[in-house]
């Protein structure tokens, strides 16, 4: 088939950006998304252009590096699936394709499609972990019993890739969905429960420092989420932050 | 320099208490003033940069990631093993050892296997302190499942996504020691090469991804844990990004590459659908438990499916082959994955395969619907002869085990995995081989060890599913933190190293100038046109068989890629900016010169060992001939100014615990 791609350039983080148009030819339905890139830049190339940046790299949807707002919608127009796992079987001959980078303030532009993720990074730094250190000595593992209920849920939380599609699609550009997946599995978890109350506080406060938005639980974004993490992960938080406001105070 | 391994003494189960008994430590307070650098955060990077953090060294930890979070670890599916013996099958450290041994063809080094089979069930005591959530039973302890190559469950998951929450346990320990400063994270930097200072690594070269900067950092230790070469194959298992620049960087300093030509050849991965392929995907070893694998009996039936005319679920039962139950009877479909990738290969090659390339066998789960769909239908008390139901059923079975992959196959390939049988076809996805490293884990280079997938040491010729997983925390949590003491309670003195050192400025300047040089070159074609290239000869002729003819023609057409790269790679954009052509460039330039060492190394093997399968050597059934007078050896090979004259020197293996006998599946 063939294409119109309408992609984001920006040459780096200072530099404005703007929409360039190219055409891609004999693009095969078997393609994934990013392979579909792969030879818009491998043309760009021999015709003596820039290709066009973009994050990727287990190409199998866990890593969580790509990231691309594809037609309005994070990861494009199937649910559940990484931009890696997008084909181009959901796409026809003579379609245009509007491709963006996530748009948030906290997740500034480094070059054309890709962006600066490390406040998520900054956000696990304030809480998102049980204080164990490693040792040969640790209790046995099946010594602490968890409902196989809570386990599951924990790991339904725990699933999250931290690609960040949570925050492009909501208006706010909130980060919720993935703080409070974080929260969420370790306050499940007895082994996170001891440190319950300062975490949800500090995971919170280092959110908001990093200038993402507020949540108005319009639910965008269990929408877009490629794992498909649930909005019950942020009411748990919000109980979390309730329950620790009142401790603390 | 004569390979000393540096086992101790004593009988195989004393061996590491005795060690760790008697290695030197480094006071506390002494810790502070010690900087260790960790290259890669997967699971052993990642492991060791949290636990030597925690221990109060100053931890500088590198990815070429944007986060520690993404390093490829996060894509192993299936399990991890550990001597656990909670299902009281008769497990224990012994058989775990025992397994991993014979599953490696007798090519491991029995104290290392020893030592990672002693401390896998504390791996699991740790990942759970930290909140890994594994699958549970009902009772609220911990569930296991089976794996390939042994007859005990002692595989902890969770779900298809264990290597995920494995690297998320060992990321939040590394977060919790960013927060606290003592590991200062450099995301989206590549190291490019080593600095050495007094016949010591003191430090590294890393370029800046995102601005392009090129900065020198030092340490009195540097830990390479940068994971497998696999991508040499262009087409493999592996992330895009997966590369062997660290570990051949410190190859090119002194450090010794052992066993390069051990490669794991995955049986069960999506086929390959066309040129324009960029990567392949595993279907997870799980999957072998309920499918069969066929493909035609006659030729004529598998012509007609290539060619469109017939569909699979057409066929008659007796017009199928299910070739590993013909030919191990005794493990079926779940032989070991090397076995398993070359029986597809044969009856590929043998002109009965399927899908339009002709290369791709059958995974069927359409026995273990009925099987699981009669089994739901008795235990609700349903008619387990009406056949629609009893297929339903069974399809809700299929899809509580193997959601998450059957969801991954269809989205893949357009068909549906519960109405027609899977396509797969063996495909690249782990490399045995790497830096050899002695007992502590250290190179050859003092001061700079190797962890995980990048070190050679526990899996031989051929690793058993969930071991990976097992080995990378295992290096990270539970081996290097000890060892490392032992080098570097000689360094309490030695104060910070100094960047302005010349090793630094020369070193420096010489990865400038080769960036420089890609910048410059302007050449006709694309880094991945070169990539592509290397990628078909290895796997055409230094793949899942080969001769001594393929080899050094091989070896011939790999130098003739490297002349042609070097002359005529065109690298767009600049030096000093995020520019991820000139990223490629470098890794690629590294792998035209393993992918020559790999092929001197599958050519002195004369030998078939698990997944190194020379022609010349099989029996007369074409299963793997060994060869134990000659070969039970590590090959480690010294790097002298061109991988082609490398130099070779043998670690001699000595079995004083497991008797060497020809593996047997049938």
């Amino acid at each position: 088939m063939d294409l119109t791609l309408k992609i984001w350039r920006q040459k780096n983080a200072q530099a404005k950006g703007k929409m360039e148009t190219y055409p891609v030819k004999d693009i095969s339905e078997d393609m994934s998304f990013l392979e579909m890139l792969d030879v818009l830049n491998e043309q760009l190339i021999n015709d003596g252009k820039e290709p066009v940046a973009f994050d990727h790299d287990c190409r199998e949807g866990i890593c969580g590096m790509c990231s691309l707002y594809i037609n309005g919608q994070a990861h494009g127009p199937d649910r559940e699936i990484t931009t890696c796992q997008l084909h181009m079987r959901s796409f026809k001959n003579g379609d245009t394709i509007v491709i963006e980078p996530w748009r948030a303030a906290a997740f500034p532009v480094i070059k054309d499609l890709v962006t600066d993720r490390s406040a998520f990074d900054r956000i696990m730094n304030a809480g998102g972990f049980v204080s164990v250190n490693t040792s040969g000595n640790t209790i046995d593992a099946n010594s602490i019993p968890i409902p196989k209920h809570d386990a599951d849920k924990a790991f339904d939380a725990a699933t999250c890739i931290g690609c960040g599609a949570c925050v492009a699609s909501c208006k706010n550009a909130s980060a919720m969905l993935f703080t409070s997946a974080k929260v969420s599995q370790l306050a499940l978890l007895p082994q996170g429960k001891v440190e319950a109350h300062e975490r949800v506080m500090n995971m919170v406060h280092q959110m908001d420092e990093e200038g993402f938005g507020n949540c108005t639980n319009t639910g965008a974004c269990e929408v877009e989420c490629p794992k498909g993490i649930s909005l019950e992960n942020i009411a748990r938080m919000n109980r979390e932050y309730l329950s620790a406001s009142l401790v603390s105070e | 320099m004569s390979l000393d391994a540096k086992i101790p003494e004593g009988p195989i189960d004393k061996k590491w208490i005795n060690h760790k008994n008697n290695i030197r430590l480094v006071n506390p307070a002494n810790k502070r003033s010690i900087d260790i650098i960790v290259v890669g955060t997967g699971l052993a990077g990642g492991s060791a940069a949290a636990s030597l953090a925690e221990m109060g060294y100053n931890v500088k930890a590198f990815c070429f990631q944007d986060s520690p979070r993404r390093a490829h670890s996060i894509a192993a599916q299936g399990g991890i093993n550990a001597a656990k013996n909670y299902q009281n099958d008769g497990d224990s450290t012994y058989r775990l050892f025992y397994d991993t041994v014979k599953g490696g063809d007798y090519r491991s080094r029995e104290a290392n296997v020893y030592r990672l089979a002693e401390v896998s069930a504390n791996i699991i005591d740790q990942c759970v302190a930290q909140g890994v959530p594994f699958a549970r039973e009902y009772g609220g302890m911990l569930d296991n499942r089976s794996f390939g190559g042994v007859q005990v469950s002692r595989t902890f998951y969770a779900k298809g996504q264990t290597g995920q929450q494995l690297l998320l346990g060992a990321y939040s320990a590394m977060s919790r020691q960013i927060g606290k400063g003592k590991i200062k994270m450099y995301n989206r930097h590549e190291m490019l090469d080593l600095v050495m200072v007094g016949g010591k690594a003191r430090g590294i070269i890393a370029r800046n991804l995102e601005t392009g900067e090129i900065e020198r950092h030092s340490a009195h230790a540097v830990v390479i844990a940068s994971g497998g070469y696999g991508n040499v194959f262009f087409l493999s298992t592996n992330a895009m990004g997966s590369n062997v620049t660290a570990s051949w960087k410190i190859h090119k300093k002194g450090a010794y590459f052992a066993n390069p030509c051990y490669t794991q050849i995955h049986p069960t991965c999506i086929p390959v659908s066309g040129d324009h392929q960029s990567k392949l995907t595993l279907m997870s070893e799980s999957l072998r438990n309920d499918g069969r694998i066929w493909v035609p009996k006659k030729k004529e039936d598998a012509e007609a499916i290539r060619a469109g005319k017939l569909k699979p679920t057409q066929l008659a039962e007796e017009d199928r082959d299910y070739y590993l139950e013909r030919r191990y009877p005794a493990f079926g479909n779940l032989v070991p994955r090397d076995v398993a990738s070359r029986a597809a290969k044969e009856r590929c090659d043998a002109g009965f395969g399927v899908n339009a390339t002709g290369e791709a066998v059958y995974l069927d789960f359409a026995a273990a619907i009925q099987r699981y769909g009669k089994e739901a239908a008795l235990v609700h008390g349903h008619d387990a002869n009406d056949k629609e139901l009893v297929t339903k059923l069974g399809k809700e079975a299929i899809k509580a085990k193997y959601g998450n992959l059957f969801q991954m196959y269809e989205k893949i390939v357009a068909q549906n995995p519960y109405e027609t049988p899977m396509m797969i076809y063996p495909a690249v996805h782990y490399t045995m081989g790497g830096i050899w490293v002695d007992y502590n884990l250290m190179t050859t280079i003092p001061g700079c060890y190797a962890a995980g997938e990048a070190n050679f040491s526990d899996h031989g010729a051929n690793r058993l599913g969930a071991s990976a997983l097992m080995q990378g925390l295992a290096d990270g949590y539970f081996v290097l933190p000890y060892t490392i003491g032992d080098y570097l309670a000689d360094d309490i003195r030695t104060g910070e190293i100094s960047t302005d050192l010349p090793e630094f400025a020369e070193a420096e300047k010489e990865v400038k100038d080769r960036l420089s040089f890609f910048i410059n070159n302007k050449g006709t074609h694309s880094v991945d046109h070169f990539h592509k290239r290397l990628g078909k000869v290895m796997w055409d002729k230094v793949g899942m068989a080969r001769n001594a003819q393929g080899l050094t023609e091989a070896i011939a057409e790999i130098r003739q890629i490297r002349d042609e790269f070097w002359k005529d790679v065109r690298v767009p954009g600049e030096l000093n900016e995020f520019n991820q052509e000139l990223e490629k460039a470098g890794r690629v330039a590294d792998f035209l010169e393993l992918a020559e060492l790999f092929a001197k190394d599958a050519l002195q093997r004369e030998e078939s060992c698990g997944g190194h399968f020379r022609e010349e050597s099989q029996t007369e059934e074409g299963e793997a001939k060994r060869d134990d007078e000659n070969f039970t050896y590590v090959a480690a090979w010294e790097y002298t100014g061109d991988p082609g004259e490398a130099k070779l020197h043998k670690e001699e293996l000595n079995y004083e615990n497991i008797e060497l006998k020809q593996r047997s599946y049938k």
